[in-house]
């Protein structure tokens, strides 16, 4: 296949970036758009140029490495999947694809198509967990779960914190990736005990990080690689509305959401 | 040299680890604050040794190279996790669990260590609920079981097909909660180069900031090394792309004795490699064999027709037929062999012949489709995305690869290595899995070693030991750093003609064809000859763009590949010596009259052990004596 690229170059987080152009004619349908990124890299280097840095691990769709901005649309055009997992043959052979970093506030461009996450990672630390400390928990079937539960707590925690809802939502809102974690720990018994705490303060981290408001478009749903329902917003929404009427005093902390 | 210490404690194995608990030393907890100990690598290993040691009251800094420790290869793993249990009233027990490992790791693995795995494994199931895992529930509310490769009891707990991915998230964020409290400071984006070693004891480690660049050294009372397998020294593999074995072989370059690095584990269902371009390879989860039947065609002629023209007279369930009792749940390395086998025989599937099928029509037959979607539906939907074929339609192809390095730094009991002040837990240590590893068993030492092992047995070291201050101008410290800068500068400047990944590429496919799934004597002597030139043509002609002060892929993954050039010759040099096939190991010259791998108990019944003995020497090896106190050593039969 024949494919030209437009790619997102920026040496440096101060640097400015600009659309490069590249055409490719070593492309099978049988690649993973980071293997055709690959080749692109591995001709640039033998020209003597730097290659395209973008982030990527598994390969495999499940640790939220990669992501790209791929013709507008997070992940490219495939729904449901990471872009390690899109496969060229998803393109018309004599394609035009442009390819741009994740496009956020809080998500500083570090260099080319790899951006800063880190803002995720804080807001997890604000509350995004049980306290539960290593050592002596109890038997594990003495806390039971119903199915259903588990299910939908489950559902939610597939979350791989790509970042695709925050880089999909007009707003830059991080609340899908939020939500998912609230969802996943108050649906369990284990999360009770925290759960309106956890809800205030991430929710005020998110806050804090620069992420937009969430004004339900959507969009975010529909970019996640593991599909998740935006039906956690409302969970997460439910919690907080409910937690800055039961814990006042660390709402004076954690900010107003 | 020095015998190597296993430290194994005396007394009944059931009792060992009880009696070692209560006999090491403690830290007061007001002294503890004023311990630094890092830990390298967020994984399994890595994540719950350090939210557990903070927890305790250590400063603990950890270290991941990627942009964020949720990120670790643990993450990637997709089966399950096992424990014993017994919920399922199937007999299971923590003996069986030691004995069906010991068994599975081929009597290559030490006793008192895989017993401890067992007893606590128990622990880890509660402490990973209790965190929020979402395991698989029953509709009573009660946690769910599978059975898994090689065991005949129902003791894997599972996510979904992404169980590594909630434990790993369940460390994560326990980790997460540490460092909100300050007891841990994350670094992420940031390599170890290289360990500092002070009087004979590790005290801290050289780094890399892979974003600006810079050069860094942190000093400590304990390093933890929880940096995985080294797969990937065989290019193509299961691995995430980052996986490596820099921070581990550092530290062999500075005294840690390397165990059994020939021991590679290959697992049988991966999607078959589709072309030239591929960069990995994708596991299929074990637990697809609890359903799916593995066959090919009886006839060469049949094999470029349609699967579902092939009547079933003219189909051979191999495995099913070679191994009734186990079936398509034989282990890892009897099942890849046999697939092997089939398509050495010219009876292989898809293209270039190199795969079998996986077969659900039966099961769908059986428990509907409906049901099928509900247990491996994320896994079809995955290999529809790579191949193209939906697998509710035709059965899945599937082929060996690369998956999981049982080698790696020796350490005792303590999980410590011989260079004190360094522990070493999970993948990257060679011990619990022996010869080969089941399934379900490698999250299970991930989290035994970081929850509940090394916070306890570092205690120990850290209590028994005094330790001087070292200072960052110490003369060790300043030299180790100045040969990380040194070797980083020495890769920008070589500028030759060829990339990083055609070097690697090409090592891979060396590896995969003298030291992979079966090896014999000429093709590992062959692939002696050709590493060293490899490695040769990569210091003089491999080409890093760009400067070490930025972000720079290519100069990260130049430093990955020198490495995997030099272990590549030790894995060969093991394999080598190791003149009796086991496990994984399996040479050609040493198998049974119907092809089943024959071991040399009295000869090899030990751990070999690899000292660094300088640049251009032969390694040394020292053999610690595996003694089997508790289990008859047998012959591993699945039949």
């Amino acid at each position: 296949m024949h494919v030209t690229l437009f790619v997102w170059r920026q040496a440096g987080p101060d640097a400015s970036g600009a659309m490069q152009r590249y055409e490719t004619d070593d492309v099978s349908p049988d690649m993973s758009f980071l293997e055709m990124l690959d080749v692109v890299n591995e001709t640039l280097v033998g020209k003597g140029e730097q290659p395209i840095a973008f982030d990527h691990d598994c390969r495999e769709g499940i640790c939220g490495s990669c992501g790209m901005m791929i013709n507008g649309v997070a992940h490219g055009p495939m729904k449901g999947t990471a872009t390690c997992q899109l496969h060229m043959r998803s393109f018309a052979d004599g394609a035009t694809i442009h390819v741009e970093p994740w496009r956020s506030r809080a998500f500083p461009v570090i260099k080319d198509l790899v951006v800063n996450r880190a803002a995720f990672d804080r807001i997890i630390a604000a509350g995004g967990f049980v306290t539960a400390p290593t050592g002596a928990a109890q038997d594990a079937n003495n806390i039971l779960v119903p199915k259903h539960e588990a299910d939908a707590a489950m559902d939610a925690a597939a979350c791989i914190g790509c970042g695709a809802c925050v880089a999909a939502c007009p707003n830059g809102s991080a609340s899908l990736f939020t939500a998912a974690k609230i969802s996943h720990l108050g649906l369990l018994p284990q999360g009770q005990p925290e759960r309106r705490r956890r809800a205030l303060r991430m929710v005020a981290q998110m806050d804090e990080e620069g992420f937009g408001h969430c004004t339900f478009y959507g969009e975010c749903q529909e970019a996640c690689p593991k599909e998740i329902s935006i039906d956690t917003i409302a969970r997460m929404n439910r919690d907080y509305m409910i937690a800055t009427m039961s814990h006042r005093d660390e709402r004076v902390l954690g900010g107003t959401g | 040299m020095a015998e190597l210490n296993a430290k194994v404690p005396p007394g009944p194995l059931e009792r060992k680890w009880e009696r070692h608990r209560a006999e090491m030393k403690l830290v007061n907890p007001a002294n503890k604050r004023k311990h630094t100990v890092i830990v390298v690598g967020s994984g399994l290993a890595g994540a719950s040794a350090a939210a557990s040691l903070s927890e305790l009251g250590y400063n603990v800094r950890c270290f991941c190279f990627q942009d964020s420790p949720r990120r670790a290869h643990s993450i990637a793993a997709q089966g399950g996790i096992n424990a014993a249990k017994n919920y399922q009233n199937d007999g299971d027990s923590v003996f069986r669990l030691f004995y069906d490992t010991i068994k599975g790791g081929d009597f290559r693995s030490r006793e008192a260590n895989v017993y401890r795995l067992a007893e606590v494994s128990v622990n880890i199931i509660d402490q990973c609920v209790a965190q929020g895992v979402p395991f698989a529930r029953e509709y009573g509310g009660l946690l769910a079981n599978r059975s898994f490769g090689g065991a005949q009891v129902s003791r894997t707990f599972y996510a979904r097909g992404q169980t590594g991915q909630q434990l790993l998230l369940g460390a994560y964020q326990a980790l997460e909660k540490e460092i909100a409290k300050g007891g841990v400071t994350m670094f992420p984006r940031t390599e170890m180069l290289d360990l500092v070693v002070v009087n004979g004891r590790a005290r801290g480690i050289v780094t890399r900031d892979m974003v600006s660049g810079a050069i860094e050294t942190h000093l400590a009372d304990d390093v933890i090394l929880g940096t995985g397998g080294y797969g990937n020294v065989y290019f193509l593999s299961t691995n995430a792309k980052g996986s490596n074995v820099t921070a581990i072989w550092r530290a062999y370059k500075r005294g840690a004795a390397f165990a059994n690095p020939c021991y590679t584990q290959i697992h049988p269902t991966c999607i078959p490699v589709s072309g030239e371009h591929q960069s990995k390879l994708t596991l299929m989860s074990e637990s697809l064999r609890n359903d799916g039947r593995v066959w090919v065609p009886k006839r060469q002629e049949d094999c470029a027709k349609p699967p579902n023209q092939i009547p079933e007279s003219d189909r051979d369930y191999y495995l099913e037929r070679k191994y009734p009792a186990f079936g398509n749940l034989s282990p890892r390395d009897i099942a890849s062999r046999a697939a092997k086998e089939v398509c050495d025989e010219g009876r292989g599937v898809g293209p270039g012949g190199r795969g079998v099928y996986l077969d659900f029509a039966d099961a769908i037959t059986r428990l509907g489709r409906k049901t099928i979607g509900e247990r491996y539906g994320n896994l079809f939907e995955m290999y529809q995305r790579i191949t193209d074929e939906n697998p509710y339609e035709v059965p899945m192809r599937i082929y060996p690869a690369v998956h999981y390095t049982m080698g790696g730094l020796w350490v005792d009991y303590n999980l410590m290595s011989n260079v004190p002040g360094l522990h070493v837990i999970g993948e990257a240590n060679f011990s619990d899995h022996g010869a080969n590893r089941l399934g379900a068993s490698a999250l299970m030492q991930g989290l035994a070693d970081g929850y509940f092992i090394v916070p306890l047995t570092i205690g120990d070291y850290l209590g028994s030991t005094k330790l001087e201050r070292v200072a960052e101008d110490h003369p060790d410290v300043r030299a180790t750093e100045e040969a990380v800068r040194e070797r980083t500068a020495r890769l920008l400047a070589i500028n030759g003609s060829r990339t990083v990944m055609s070097i690697h590429r090409e090592l891979g496919k060396l590896m995969w064809e003298y030291c992979g799934m079966s090896r014999d004597k000429a093709g590992l002597a062959k692939a002696l000859v050709e590493i060293p030139r490899l490695r040769e043509e990569f210091w003089h002609d491999v080409r890093v763009p760009g400067t070490g002060a930025e972000l720079n892929q290519s100069l990260e993954y130049a430093g990955r590949v020198a490495d995997f050039l030099e272990l590549a010759e030790l894995m060969c040099l093991d394999a080598l010596d190791r003149e009796e096939s086991c496990g994984a190991h399996f040479r050609v010259e040493h198998q049974t009259a119907d092809g089943e791998a024959l071991r040399n108990d009295d000869e090899f019944a030990y751990v070999a052990s690899w000292d660094y003995a300088g640049a251009g020497k032969p390694p040394v090896l020292r053999k610690e004596p595996l003694v089997f106190e508790n289990v008859h050593l047998s012959q591993r039969s699945y039949k």
